[in-house]
């Protein structure tokens, strides 16, 4: 089927099988920040936004992104950027396979939620797995960008 | 000795690769290999123990996309082992490809090469297999000298003497012992024994087992794997293929995180065998549910513990036998077990008087386990540390005052270690730092929150090791460059963990530049020294005194180089980083300069490069401490707090060693709290997804906090252990410690889920 989805800013039309997922489409067109962790809803590893919004691509048929506006971590390496340095800072980036999804949804959150408290960042980020870094760094990060931003 | 005026070591840098990480740019395997490469599927057995009578693929190969359907029939027949050890590997040459005989439910039947995934997954389902099903070898304490057996081919081979005997499922056996345990046991005022169990868990890390193979410009097989081990994989693939290593090139892009799952070739082959039998590139990445049902989890353990002491709590005797369970194949099965008992046992080296340790390792028809963080030390642990809280209760003693009394100590040689001394222990300063850190005394006794929960505390220690003494290999090359600046080539590889950048940081530390004027390199088979691989608590330890020694033997080519251009003689010359230089500074020569002596009319290559190996493997050691809130309604257990202080000898970067403490951790509370492998009553696994196999998220954690207590390890690059591993030694005990305290039962079986509470609680209730 002929579909039509803005990815981070350009406009793209395309033939997509009906069960092609979005996640599987949004890395053929080359962006690969976007990561398969489970085949479940379980990890987060995929989160993309659609209008804004942040989405399992996983679980979602490229065909439901028909006319909307999907963004992966590519589209917001700006936004990213300075907060992103913090969880350097803390060695929590680790593998880095889970980072997208969880920096995704941070972003998110900060849009949500410009000065969450420690217990609400952790339930926001609850569907981000990550095996590697315990997240105490993650949260740490969080904390120190925040103070950082608020002074 | 510990010295402060270090410039990058002991310094929390950020990982060199950070903001690649972080901002989502293409890295790992399937980000960076093409498209257009064949997609590989494996059809797996449904059942746990069955012989494939007939298998026609002849519809399958018609799908349309399909180029090719591999059995049995084509592979080699040479049995090798996907362990990734130093050869000759102490683990049973007992795999093919693909084998007539499947032995637990996932286990290999056929190869799918197709041009899309479509094709493949269409092809898998018309595949038509006839299998005579077998009576499957299901519970581990039936294996040994069960009339079923796992392996029963005549071509099943053991290349070391570990005690493995496939006409008993036995995939190694053993003792070792030191002093009259009889007589001491004799003579004890108390003589504990318990049997505790563990299970098999999976490493879940967040990139499942993938690799990608082609055939590069010269006809070789270029392998593309998230690996550990780049070299071992080269040599298994040349077992398995039956090709020579000098046509395999194997290398590791970025690595999704590994725990050891990546410490075994799980998955190179059948790419591998694709690609040699089309020509063509191909790609395999593993589902999560094949990553669950199909892997390399941890062994299974059931550890029955003797422990004689006195009425004060003087531990004078220790005896360990741990039963192993392998599953269908023996992968790391002779050397975790060994760890149960050696990393364990010496914990107690103050008093000891006597010790034994046995062993027995079978064969099961479950899917085969392999290394994961910790190799049998975590189970060992869980044992031994829970039998001395037991201890403690029992004789009305403070658990922390009962290791105080019986501890390792520095100086102390440990019997139980090989006879190893300890030379940097710091577990004494850990105790009393973490015990100050918890407010243990405030902490320890129960307290009733008056709102049907109570808070209680539990504690553990652990140790590790640093590399395997006398078998490890760590290499580096370091080059100069022609602006002063140097290329570190490794073959060690960083799964996250940060190696490249703590190596960096040793060879700033040692060429006296900064961090940012090394890159590093790693890992790739045709470029990089020979290392066995980031596996065994090695890499900082070991590759880390190779980077230490490539960089003095770069230093010296700089020195001759240099006083050469300044007309003295070598000795007369220092080199401070910048430049080399007569000692009272009237002449001297630029780096720069230094560099590019090498590029013209040169006979130096201006390439250090060295390799190493240790005759000792000096522990790390940890103290543990767990505040949990447990709901006496419902069985659920809230950690908290759990905080440690952990001795790595020096830490070479802080951040990245707590941030490894506290990730252990973490994977150490699913285990003792959610994770679990199991089978039904056939042997099919039940875990096939993360909706069943639960791994904690950030609300299951509780509040961590990890400090640090250094000593100086002789043997270290700059007074360095390990840490990788041990961080996950100390949560199992220490959190069932804590529930013993609330409940008052001790849970000896992993995990201890809050159904168990809720029904044990209601029990006690009733009776
Ligand atoms: S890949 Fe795991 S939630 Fe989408
Ligand atoms: S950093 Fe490896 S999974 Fe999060």
């Amino acid at each position: 089927m002929e579909i039509q989805i803005t990815l981070n800013g350009k406009i793209i039309k395309d033939h997509v099988e009906p069960d092609c997922l979005l996640i599987d489409w949004v890395r053929k067109h080359g962006c690969y920040s976007v990561k398969r962790g489970c085949e479940t809803s379980n990890c987060g590893l995929c989160t993309v936004f659609m209008d804004g919004k942040p989405v399992l691509s996983c679980s979602m048929l490229a065909a439901r992104a028909n006319g909307h506006n999907v963004q992966t971590l590519e589209g917001l390496q700006e936004e990213a950027k300075d907060f992103v340095a913090f969880i350097a800072d803390q060695g929590a980036d680790q593998c880095g396979f889970c980072n997208p999804g969880f920096v995704m949804n941070t972003i998110s959150l900060l849009r949500e939620n410009p000065n969450p408290t420690d217990d609400e960042i952790r339930a926001y980020l609850a569907g981000n797995l990550c095996r590697c870094s315990g997240y105490e760094g993650q949260l740490r990060g969080i904390r120190n960008y925040l103070n950082h931003k608020n002074k | 000795m510990e010295r402060k005026d270090y410039k990058s070591v002991g310094k929390a840098y950020r990982k060199k690769d950070s903001m690649q990480l972080l901002l989502g740019k293409p890295l790992y395997v399937d980000d960076i290999t093409p498209d257009h490469a064949l997609v590989v599927k494996i059809l797996r057995s449904p059942y746990a123990n069955a012989i494939i009578k007939n298998i026609n693929t002849s519809i399958a190969k018609k799908v349309p996309g399909v180029v090719d359907v591999y059995t049995w029939e084509d592979v080699p027949k040479k049995r090798f082992t996907i362990a990734g050890q130093t050869y000759p590997e102490p683990s049973p040459y007992d795999r093919l490809i693909l084998d007539q005989h499947v032995r637990f439910a996932g286990d290999a039947v056929a190869i799918i090469a197709a041009e899309d995934e479509k094709a493949a997954k269409k092809a898998l389902k018309l595949i038509k297999v006839e299998y005579e099903k077998l009576e499957p070898v299901l519970d581990f304490h039936t294996a040994k000298d069960n009339p079923i057996l796992v392996h029963p081919e005549e071509n099943w081979t053991a290349l070391c003497k570990v005690g493995a005997d496939a006409k008993r499922n036995l995939v190694a056996s053993g003792v070792d012992s030191h002093g009259d345990l009889d007589g001491v046991f004799k003579d004890c005022d108390i003589v504990l024994e318990r049997t505790y169990h563990t299970k098999a868990y999976q490493q879940a890390m967040m990139e499942t087992f993938r690799t990608y193979t082609e055939m590069d410009r010269y006809g070789r097989l270029h392998v593309i794997s998230s690996t550990q081990i780049v070299f071992h994989v080269r040599r298994i693939l040349s077992h398995a293929l039956d090709i020579p290593k000098s046509r395999i090139r194997v290398e590791k892009p970025r690595i999704g995180g590994g725990f050891g799952a990546k410490q075994t070739s799980v998955c190179e082959m059948y790419p591998a065998f694709v690609t040699l039998k089309t020509g063509r590139p191909a790609k395999l990445i593993y589902t999560r549910e094949e990553s669950q049902i199909a892997a390399s989890p941890r062994h299974e353990m059931e550890i029955t513990v003797k422990l004689g002491a006195n009425k004060d709590g003087t531990i004078r005797a220790i005896d360990l036998y741990t039963l192993s369970n392998s599953g269908a194949y023996g992968e790391h099965g002779p050397t975790t077990v060994g760890l149960s008992g050696h990393k364990s046992i010496p914990l107690y080296t103050g008093n000891l008087e006597a010790h034994r340790f046995s062993y027995d390792v079978v064969y099961t028809n479950h899917q085969a386990a392999g290394a994961y963080r910790g190799y049998g030390a975590t189970q060992g642990i869980f044992a031994l540390e829970s039998i001395v809280n037991e201890l403690a209760e029992q004789l009305g003693m403070d658990p922390t005052t009962i290791r105080e009394k019986n501890m390792v100590r520095e100086g102390m040689k440990m019997d139980a270690y090989y006879g190893e001394m300890a030379n940097a222990c710091a577990l004494d300063k850990c105790l009393e730092h973490c015990k100050k850190m918890f407010d243990w005394d405030k902490k320890y006794p129960v307290r009733n929150m008056g709102n049907g929960k109570v808070r209680s505390a539990g504690v553990a220690m652990a140790m590790q090791g640093s590399s395997i003494s006398n078998v490890d290999v760590g290499s580096a090359t370091i080059k100069l460059g022609e602006n002063g600046t140097y290329n570190l080539t490794i073959g060690a590889a960083d799964m996250g963990t940060g190696c490249d950048t703590v190596l960096a940081q040793m060879a700033a530390e040692c060429m006296d530049c900064s961090l940012d004027d090394v890159s590093v390199f790693g890992a790739d088979t045709d470029v990089s020294p020979y290392d066995s691989g980031s596996y065994a608590s090695s890499t900082t330890y070991l590759t880390g005194k190779a980077v230490e020694m490539a960089c003095d033997d770069l230093k010296k080519q700089i020195c001759t180089i240099g006083a050469e251009m300044i007309g003295c003689d070598v000795n007369d010359v220092i080199f401070n980083g910048k430049q080399v230089m007569t000692e009272d500074g009237k002449k001297s020569v630029s780096i720069t300069d230094i560099a590019y002596k090498t590029q013209a009319n040169s006979k130096y290559t201006g390439i250090g490069t060295a390799s190493h190996s240790s005759p000792v493997s000096p522990p790390p050691y940890m103290v543990g401490m767990v505040e949990i809130e447990l709901d006496l309604f419902t069985g659920k257990v809230d950690i908290i707090d759990y905080m440690a202080v952990v001795d790595c000898g020096i830490p070479i970067n802080p951040a990245l060693a707590r941030i490894q403490t506290e990730g252990g951790i973490v994977q150490g509370i699913g285990h003792t709290l959610m994770e679990n492998v199991t089978y039904d009553a056939n042997g099919k696994p039940m875990e096939s997804s993360f909706m069943q196999y639960k791994i904690p998220t950030r609300m299951d954690m509780g509040k961590l906090k990890v400090e640090f207590e250094n000593s100086y390890e002789p043997t270290g690059p700059f007074g360095a252990k390990s840490i990788g591993e041990i961080v996950i030694n100390t949560p199992g005990p220490a959190i069932a410690h804590a529930i013993y305290r609330a409940t008052g039962k001790w849970y000896r079986e992993l995990p201890i889920t809050p159904e168990q509470i809720a029904m044990d609680l209601m029990e006690k209730e009733s009776s």
